[in-house]
């Protein structure tokens, strides 16, 4: 058997032979059984990704049976790339969470704490499904095994809020679900075919295709929470534990997002769609001064960290109205939304993490009630400094790398006004966290924090090295062009630098 | 690779002290001040490089086809090697002043990153660089500006960043413009936009967006509020990043704009240097005079700065050859001589808890050292010979009136009696009888009291020694001459 062809199943198998393993194995030994996962899985993603980069785009077809009937998986630069993502940053999640809930709950296992192995581990499969998978009814399935799984994490935390927060999650991850099977459903009907490279070829102009891609389309909005689409985010993202808001944050809306620049770029014809491109971007923009005024609001941490997220993912969003321009341009701003997808999952995931130790030795992420953190814990302050760097843009952070990248390719096309938007994004985002910056910075006063809570290592170091990715995600933008530039809608246009 | 070394140096020290931690103060102490010399050293040795013509350069590919380039070339290493040996300076000075301060690995930490950017600044060999490390500068400053915690340290803190965030998001959207209408600009003496020279209208909308995110920095009018603010930062800070790195990388990035963005001659054709004079030379008379009206030591201080770092700004753009030559050297000049201000500032706070003039009665008999290194550095702010500040100022003035613009020699020497106007109450003060009886011959702890005499000194022998080869006038010199075709000092 030649072990190479068949990566793309063994990075989807994986993570759910491990989930079932962490069930079987009881609390006890389930998160060495999900630390061992992690690590197993870094192997089989980091090849299939340097079989993409020497060989090109590949496609598999499961048990042999390929489209319009078997299922098929596609890897290229692009999904090999967030793959990858997916794998360190659920590394860094993993280990933080065999810290997170030994400090939870002292020396007895807790509530939540035997089911979040096997939640955790059969979403991370489900994501990497999403990510491989190569025709828009599988998308459907993987959606919705990531959606339920995440909703069922939610509701690991204690108390009444995390449920409401998880019901409002869940209505509005089956209402995305739905819409977006109905619209597979009249795409079928006006094609005959669900595998995405047919759709590509036999997409016409026809009513019914139109109308499907656009639920479509919509839906995958919803999940990926782009403003005014947003509502079940910050609940959600702020109540789970932390370990789960991170891996929502980082890497959950990313998979729907994901699948979007799929259909936009790899299976719609150009023009396709006409208009709804830049409509997609407004509400990018919108979202982005919508998310950061709202998170400088925020009395609290997770939701300050949350509403962020509304706003970073608005960036993602600015692509589609730059595509349009093909070439450079779009080359540019693929790589620019590409690096920011990355940068964007390493500093969130970091600061919900760390958000989750100020928690633990505080007892509340109250921001006015936290002076002095920078001198009590300072990792955690540095922690949300280098991470909040990447949330500003400002260089060398893969934030910066981004915001060059899509402002360069705004000005290449002669749309100045959506560098203007991430400019005043990166000042937004200077505000909210300096917001928060400058009261770790403040004296403590007579005011003494409460120390409470073991500490680990774990729990502290795992989000600084996080943040400090983040901070220096330039110096992997090199390899992040290469697996631009091995993905297939790159190829098209012509390369990453002329 | 040489060339990374005075940014990496610091950036180790840096590191290397917040991991050491609060208590380990003798290591904290070893490693800070063998980082600066180590780092002086360096800078030292490709000084001598690069006045035999060698420029070292060197680059690390950050963006596709976008590289982090660093040279080390005259102008450039001028202003590392102000900010880098005044920093081994103010190290001795911060260790006696921060003797008894809390936070102080975060302190000389974020101490040590600030020169990393400042060398950062300095030796970037394009825009690009130059952008990144303005950016870092901001970020490592912040945590130095609200040290103490106090509402009034963070709302200062607050005003810096409202300033610089803006005056980067300014410079960025600059750089990311002309980098898409003419490609990656490395620094070239005389200009390098010759190819796209006929887009008068987008380079003079960039020219504005970078010469206003420079502003910032470089304190022009209306720019300028976050500086007095600053001041409630410790003096260790004052002297060396608000008197030297931080507001002298504003400055320098002027420098870089004018002489060797644009050019003189395009920069003049644009129409666009003659503005920025007018704004600089309207700041050396707000600043000057609004000096004159603050009791407090180190606003005063403060509004000096803001007038005397105009000079460097105005020099530059009035496109004369001469007063370009005074500008870099004042430079070097102003932060000897200011760096020597706020040192004797912090030690009267410090030790005799004055911080307004109006306290100064007497002072001259408590701490007859510092306030003699303090009248050196007076004296050469004001322009008078041989002290330092004389031999910027003359250039300055003499290139303006070479070039035809007479009114900025009369504001140069109008400037010049308002900084006696300034500067003259603290002296006078100081040789008082003093009202009230003091404690006698208190001057401050040691390693305050010699770095302050050693930069007091060097006020004058920067003065004394302006004709020989080497000195901060010959060297500016050299390093401005090849932006003008066709001129050369000698």
């Amino acid at each position: 058997m030649n072990l190479v062809a068949h990566l793309p199943v063994i990075v989807i198998m994986m993570p759910l032979i491990g989930a079932s393993i962490a069930f079987v194995a009881g609390p006890r030994r389930a998160p060495l059984v999900t630390v061992a996962t992690a690590v197993l899985t870094i192997a089989p993603v980091a090849w299939l990704g340097a079989r993409v980069l020497a060989e090109g785009p590949t496609r598999y077809e499961i048990g042999g049976w390929g489209g319009p009937l078997g299922i098929v998986l596609v890897a290229d630069g692009l999904s090999a790339a967030f793959l990858g993502l997916v794998a360190i940053v659920g590394l860094g999640v993993t280990l933080y969470a065999t810290g997170y809930y030994r400090v939870a709950t002292g020396s007895r296992p807790g509530p939540g704490h035997g089911l979040y192995w096997t939640l955790w581990l059969f979403m991370w499969s489900s994501l990497n499904a999403l990510l491989l998978t190569g025709d828009v009814f599988n998308v459907y399935v993987c959606l919705e095994l990531v959606g339920l799984s995440a909703v069922a994490l939610v509701t690991l935390a204690e108390g009444a809020e995390p449920l409401r927060a998880a019901m409002r999650y869940l209505f509005a991850s089956i209402l995305g679900a739905m819409t977006y099977l109905l619209g597979v459903a009249l795409l079928y009907a006006a094609t005959g075919v669900l595998d995405m490279r047919m759709l590509a070829d036999s997409l016409g102009p026809s009513v019914a295709a139109e109308t499907g891609l656009a639920l479509m389309v919509a839906a995958l909005l919803l999940k990926t929470a782009l403003v005014p689409m947003h509502f079940w985010l910050p609940t959600a993202h702020a109540a789970a534990p932390s370990p789960v808001s991170a891996a929502l944050s980082a890497l959950v809306v990313k998979g729907s997002f994901f699948v979007t620049l799929r259909l936009f770029l790899d299976v719609m014809p150009a023009g396709y769609l006409g208009g709804a491109d830049v409509l997609i971007g407004v509400l990018g923009a919108v979202a982005i001064v919508w998310g950061s005024i709202q998170a400088l609001l925020q009395e609290r941490i997770k939701l300050l960290v949350a509403y962020s997220t509304v706003a970073q993912v608005g960036y993602l969003f600015l692509l589609f109205p730059l595509a349009r321009h093909g070439g450079e341009v779009l080359s540019a701003a693929l790589l620019g939304v590409l690096v920011h997808a990355l940068a964007h999952a390493f500093a969130k995931s970091s600061m919900f993490l760390a958000a989750g130790v100020t928690l633990k030795r505080f007892g509340h992420d109250r921001i006015a009630d936290l002076p002095g953190t920078a001198r009590r814990a300072p990792v955690i302050a540095a922690t949300f400094a280098l991470a909040g760097v990447t949330m500003m843009g400002l260089p060398p952070s893969g934030g910066f790398g981004a915001k060059w990248l899509i402002a360069s390719a705004a000005l290449a096309s002669g749309e100045w006004w959506w560098a203007a938007v991430v400019l005043v994004g990166g000042l937004l985002a200077s505000a909210y966290m300096f917001r928060l910056l400058a009261v770790f910075m403040a004296a403590p006063g007579g005011r003494p924090l409460p120390v409470g809570g073991v500490r680990t290592l774990r729990t502290e170091w795992v989000p600084l090295a996080l943040a400090a990715a983040s901070f220096l995600l330039v110096l992997a933008v090199p390899l992040v062009t290469r697996l631009a530039e091995a993905s297939a809608v790159v190829a098209q246009a012509g390369g990453v630098v002329p | 690779m040489t060339v990374w070394l005075p940014v990496l140096l610091p950036v180790l020290v840096g590191v290397t002290t917040f991991l050491l931690g609060e208590t380990r103060e003798r290591l904290r102490v070893l490693v800070n001040l063998a980082g600066a010399v180590l780092s002086s050293g360096v800078v030292i040795a490709l000084v001598v490089r690069a006045y035999d013509g060698a420029v070292a350069g060197s680059s690390v590919e950050m963006l596709p086809g976008l590289a982090l380039s660093l040279e080390a070339d005259l102008l450039g290493l001028l202003f590392s090697a102000v900010a880098t040996v005044l920093w081994a300076v103010t190290l001795v000075y911060a260790f006696g002043y921060m003797a008894h301060a809390e936070n102080r690995a975060r302190f000389f930490g974020f101490f040590a990153l600030c020169i990393a950017s400042a060398n950062g600044v300095a030796l970037s060999a394009d825009l690009l660089g130059l952008f990144v490390f303005y950016e870092l500068l901001t970020l490592a400053t912040y945590p130095l500006v609200v040290h103490s915690g106090t509402d009034e340290a963070l709302v200062a803190g607050r005003r810096y960043l409202y300033y610089a965030l803006s005056g980067g998001a300014a410079l960025l959207l600059g750089v990311v413009w002309l980098y898409a209408i003419a490609g990656t600009v490395p620094f070239t003496p005389g200009g390098a936009l010759g190819a796209v020279a006929g887009r008068t209208g987008e380079l003079r909308a960039i020219f504005a967006l970078l010469a206003g995110g420079f502003g910032v920095k470089a304190a022009l009018v209306g720019l300028h509020r976050w500086l007095p603010g600053a001041m409630v930062a410790p003096a260790p800070v004052s002297a060396l990043l608000h008197a030297v790195a931080v507001v002298k990388a504003g400055a320098f990035g002027m420098v870089r704009l004018v002489n060797e963005v644009y050019g003189p001659e395009l920069a003049t054709s644009l129409g666009v240097a003659q503005p920025l004079a007018a704004i600089a030379a309207i700041t050396i008379l707000f600043g000057s005079i609004v000096a004159l009206r603050q009791d407090d030591i180190k606003r005063r201080l403060a509004y000096s700065t803001i007038a005397q770092l105009s000079y460097i700004t105005l020099g530059v753009a009035l496109c004369s050859p001469l007063a370009a030559v005074g500008a870099v050297a004042h430079l070097a000049h102003h932060a000897v001589m200011k760096i020597t201000m706020f040192f004797s500032a912090g030690s009267l706070a410090e030790t005799h808890h004055i911080k307004r003039l109006s306290a100064l009665d007497g002072v001259g008999h408590l701490m007859p050292a510092t306030m003699a290194s303090f009248a050196a550095a007076s004296f050469g702010l004001a322009g008078i010979p041989p002290f330092a500040g004389f031999f910027s100022k003359w250039p300055l003035g003499a290139g303006a009136a070479e070039s035809g613009q007479v009114w900025a020699t009369l504001l140069f020497v109008t400037s010049g009696a308002l900084a006696v106007g300034y500067l003259a109450p603290f002296l006078v003060r100081a040789v008082r009888p003093a009202a009230a009886a003091r404690e006698p011959g208190a001057e401050s702890d040691p390693r305050m009291l010699w770095p302050i005499v050693i930069v007091g000194a060097l006020s004058l022998v920067l003065g004394l020694l302006a004709g020989v080869p080497g000195s901060p006038l010959d060297w500016a010199a050299r390093a401005v001459a090849p932006s003008y075709a066709g001129w050369s000092p000698w």
